[in-house]
């Protein structure tokens, strides 16, 4: 196996701090604007965009936790081996600005399977995403409005998260080679 | 045209002897007899045309006798016919078997008892002898023509498959035979006390969901069939006894005088309730050890071909049967093999027929217990020879000079796997489907003539 | 629990690397396995409890309830199920047994597997029949009750509506009063309990439980009781079963009222229960009978939960067997 660093933990705190500011800037503001994560990474990073934009605007935004795991298309191929998890939105969504937030954006079926779920469960205004890393390789036309880093890879590499809070130690992304 | 077995261990019941040696057949009859080992160029063929057999390693038994087996003809040939069952006996190293009334019709009457003398003969695979309905129709209430039937050829009585439900009736019965001299084979089972049974009531059965069939059923029948022979002084046979405390009865009543034999079916020594646990049986031992143990994992749970009446019951009920056998409470092995269809047998567990097709087993899993040391060679030969014999009223079966040439080759140390398609009997309901198991008959003859040869 | 060699004459069993492929019964169901399907049944209730209760995962798949007894809520319950994990479902009522109807089981089962059904849910009269049933269907089978047997998805909501109500599992004292010989709810019930490390206790007159050697062959933690009264103070969970008037033998009781005065779940009785204790019962109740509509009423009694986590217990077997789940 072969480990490439491509964003440091200091570079992972600014990509998050520009997002942040990006969002206030796209939608005038945050009054409307409700963040949800995406399980796993997603929800601390949403948390961590939540902190910052406080920081930036002063207001708090409302922070909510997805899980997509009963919306897959791939049930037969991965089966049903990960625990499902809770999905938890504090507030109504119908008529607000989501922004789902996730670590990777790769083939894009995780945001399809998100969109299904969102829709769901209210009707918001619209729906933007945010992401740690775009890795490129779409399989479905899907775009994020809000990027840290775009990262070229090929297929067969694999892009790690680590964030403190889910995996200890350092922030970090990671290009694995010759990954399965 | 002569056949030679030569050089097997010859077993003798009468004298309990076994020896090396050498037996002629022709005629139809054992024409004489060597001891010792036959060189390769002996001059003792008599005749040019001789077939000769080599029994080396192999052991030369009389052939074996079964009292209690199931051909289901006249009616049910969809489960077996007289011809299959007696070609599954001559696999199985059976001569001589009687066979159960309960047909379609009853053998309840001449015409059917002489339909099944005369099958027997023309298939030739073994001697037949009918058991006859002790009731018309075996419905438990009209006595039938005993007397007749005995005539037409019918050694003994039974209803089998089910009791004489009415103990004044069964007393008619027992006072009526007495008179033949021949024997009631009873079915002993109070029906108030099984109905609607699956298994034997016990732990499985609890665990299982299935009503029960508890052994006090077959002791409270076998009780009621001892008094009443004692009371008429008649004679009484218990047939597949598969309860401890059923042993127990029948030894008590011959220590008192009482005129009663019992018998012993092979699946009620060596499987227990515990298989219709199958694979869900997590104290069973997983092995299949060929000769010396079976595997009862292999089988799904509520496997219908472990559904049998009486049903297959505890351990330690085995034990005891066994024991019966041994200290010549119950006096002999019988099969009780009972064939039955897919159609019959692929059903809800409580709902399948009961019995299970085990006369070409029955020699494997009873040389299973000698080979754990239960029971000796020669204890089990008898009780598959001369004992059976001796119940029948005949001589013994040992293989002298004049002797009918009923012979059975054992291999003992054959390896051979239960298998479907190879079986001779039409029923394939057996729960050793898979099993290996050691030891085979390889060779049987019947009146001289060779009816199963393993290839 | 080793899993013993599998032959390949029976491939229906749960293979070398752990697939649960058919929900029989709980007895080969590791404590692991239960609290994962009890932790997916937490996030199916989340879904049911959504202004539109619907999730696309099963979507193309096919469920067919055949049901040889009438039940109607357990019908209705994985109907539920099914529809809320957007899977198609049909049900089949098949009166009396196949043997008297002239379709044996197998042909049924292989007639709907044919049509293309991949979960066969299955109630049935005889004991053991799921277990033939999953021998001749190339899918998975779940046992929605077999004669007096099992009813794995009962016991699994039950013990969903436990760990709701108090928390961990382990070292909870449960009482199970009622017609307990007869009960394939009990049955399941004692074989998730003990597995999970509760206390189960039998107590019935003893006709209805029958010998006590039989079941400690089995269950050897078990423990009987004929004195309700004796053993409420200490008992956390009180689980009622139905006297099942159609299951039991004529002469099993002398009367009812005898029964109800000694094993009956009152409001004199359960007033003795620990603070904390809940009252179960696996429906329908004789009120009156096993349990006085007072106690049924009361804020100890978890029964309707027991229906609404039925669902989502159900929707949990209903996910897990579709994607081969690894237990």
């Amino acid at each position: 196996m072969n480990e490439r660093q491509i964003m440091t933990a200091d570079e992972v705190r600014r990509a998050i701090a520009r997002v942040a500011h990006e969002i206030g800037e796209r939608n005038g503001g945050v009054h409307n604007v409700v963040l949800v994560g995406i399980y796993r990474r997603g929800i601390p990073l949403a948390k961590r965009v939540a902190t910052a934009i406080q920081q930036i605007e002063g207001s708090t935004v409302a922070i909510g936790a997805l899980d997509i795991t009963l919306y897959r298309d791939d049930l037969e191929i991965r089966g049903t081996a990960t625990q499902i998890q809770h999905t938890h939105i504090p507030v109504d969504i119908t008529g607000k600005t989501i922004v789902l937030v996730d670590d990777v954006l790769f083939t894009g079926r995780t945001i399809r399977a998100a969109l299904d779920a969102l829709t769901d469960l209210g009707r918001p205004a619209r729906i933007q995403l945010a992401v740690l890393v775009d890795r490129g390789h779409r399989e479905l036309p899907i775009r994020a409005d809000f990027v840290g880093k775009n990262v070229p890879t090929a297929a067969s590499e694999d892009v790690a998260v680590r964030l403190n809070e889910v995996d200890g130690g350092d922030d970090a992304v990671m290009i694995i080679r010759g990954a399965v | 045209m002569p056949t030679l077995l030569t050089n097997g261990t010859i077993i003798d019941p009468d004298t309990r002897q076994m020896s090396i040696g050498s037996i002629l057949v022709d005629n139809g009859v054992v024409t004489a007899r060597f001891d010792g080992l036959l060189p390769a160029d002996a001059t003792v063929r008599t005749a040019p045309d001789t077939t000769v057999v080599d029994a080396t390693h192999k052991l030369i038994s009389p052939g074996f006798i079964d009292p209690h087996v199931h051909l289901r003809e006249p009616g049910e040939e969809h489960k077996e016919t007289i011809a299959t069952g007696t070609r599954a006996a001559a696999a199985g190293g059976y001569t001589v078997v009687a066979c159960m009334p309960n047909t379609r019709p009853a053998s309840d009457s001449v015409a059917v008892v002489q339909h099944i003398r005369t099958a027997a003969r023309r298939a030739g695979f073994a001697e037949v002898l009918p058991i006859a309905a002790a009731t018309i129709g075996r419905a438990g209430k009209e006595l039938s023509p005993m007397r007749e039937l005995v005539d037409a050829g019918a050694i003994g009585f039974s209803d089998d498959g089910v009791p004489v439900s009415d103990p004044a009736v069964m007393r008619n019965v027992f006072e009526y035979v007495k008179m033949l001299a021949v024997p009631y084979f009873g079915h002993c089972e109070e029906m108030t006390l099984s109905n609607g049974w699956g298994m034997h009531e016990g732990a499985v059965s609890n665990r299982l969901g299935l009503p029960g069939y508890p052994s006090a059923a077959e002791e409270v029948g076998i009780a009621r069939d001892i008094a009443l022979a004692e009371l008429t002084n008649s004679r009484l046979h218990v047939c597949h006894v598969s309860t401890a405390g059923g042993v127990a009865l029948i030894r008590a009543a011959k220590a008192r005088g009482v005129n009663v034999t019992g018998e012993a079916s092979p699946h009620h020594m060596t499987l227990s309730d515990r298989w219709v646990l199958g694979w869900l049986d997590e104290h069973a031992d997983a092995r299949n050890e060929p000769g010396m143990s079976l595997n009862p994992t292999t089988r799904p749970p509520y496997d219908t071909s472990t559904r049998v009446s009486p049903p297959l019951r505890s351990e330690a009920d085995c034990v005891a049967v066994l024991q019966g056998l041994l200290d010549g409470t119950l006096d002999f092995v019988a099969t009780d093999h009972a064939p039955h269809s897919r159609v019959d047998k692929e059903v809800e567990y409580r709902l399948a027929m009961a019995g299970i097709t085990g006369i070409e087993t029955a020699l494997a899993s009873m040389l299973m217990l000698v080979n754990q040391g239960r029971i000796s060679l020669m204890d089990l030969i008898v009780r598959m020879t001369d004992a059976p014999a001796a119940f029948l009223g005949r001589g013994t079966t040992a293989l002298r000079v004049g002797a009918r040439a009923d012979i059975t080759v054992i291999d003992p140390q054959l390896v051979w796997t239960v298998e479907a398609s190879k079986l001779f009997s039409l029923g394939k309901n057996t729960p050793l489907l898979g099993q290996k198991m050691r030891g085979k008959a390889v060779l049987t003859m019947y009146k001289g003539n060779i009816t199963h040869q393993e290839a | 629990m080793t899993m013993p060699a599998v032959s390949p004459f029976v491939p229906w069993i749960p293979t070398a690397n752990r697939k649960r492929r058919h929900v029989l019964d709980l007895d080969d169901f590791s404590a692991a396995e239960i609290i994962d399907v009890l932790d997916a049944a937490t996030s199916m209730k989340e879904v049911l409890g959504r202004s539109v209760p619907q999730v696309p995962i099963l979507r193309g798949r096919t469920v067919v309830n055949v049901f040889y007894e009438e039940s109607t809520r357990t019908r209705m319950s994985f109907e539920l199920a099914a529809r809320t994990l957007s899977a198609s479902i049909m049900s089949m009522t098949a009166k009396g047994s196949s043997v008297e109807k002239g379709e044996s089981l197998i042909d049924t089962i292989r007639t709907i597997q044919a049509l293309g059904a991949d979960i066969i849910v299955i109630r049935h009269g005889e004991s053991g029949a799921p277990y033939l049933a999953a021998q001749h269907f190339k899918g998975s089978i779940i046992n929605a009750g077999d004669g007096r047997h099992a009813h794995p998805s009962q016991a699994l909501l039950d013990l969903f509506t436990i760990r709701e109500r108090l928390g961990a599992l382990q070292g909870l004292n449960v009482t199970i009063v009622g017609d307990i010989l007869h009960s394939r709810v009990a049955r399941s019930n004692i074989w998730g309990m003990l597995r999970c490390g509760m206390q189960v206790t039998l107590c019935a007159p003893s006709t209805l439980i029958g010998d006590v050697r039989m079941w400690q062959e089995t269950f050897p933690t078990l423990k009987i009781s004929y004195d309700l009264d004796a053993i409420i103070p200490a008992t956390d969970v009180l689980m009622g079963l139905r006297l099942q008037k159609e299951r039991m033998h004529a002469g099993l009781l002398p009367t009812l009222r005898e029964y109800s005065t000694y094993f009956g779940i009152s409001q004199a009785r359960i007033d003795k229960l620990p603070d904390h204790a809940i009252v179960m019962h696996p429906g329908p109740m004789n009120e009156g009978v096993e349990i006085m509509p007072e106690a049924a009423d009361s804020p100890r009694s978890v029964i309707e939960a027991q229906v609404t986590n039925g669902v989502a217990v159900r929707m949990a077997l209903l996910y897990r067997l579709s994607g081969e789940a690894t237990i």
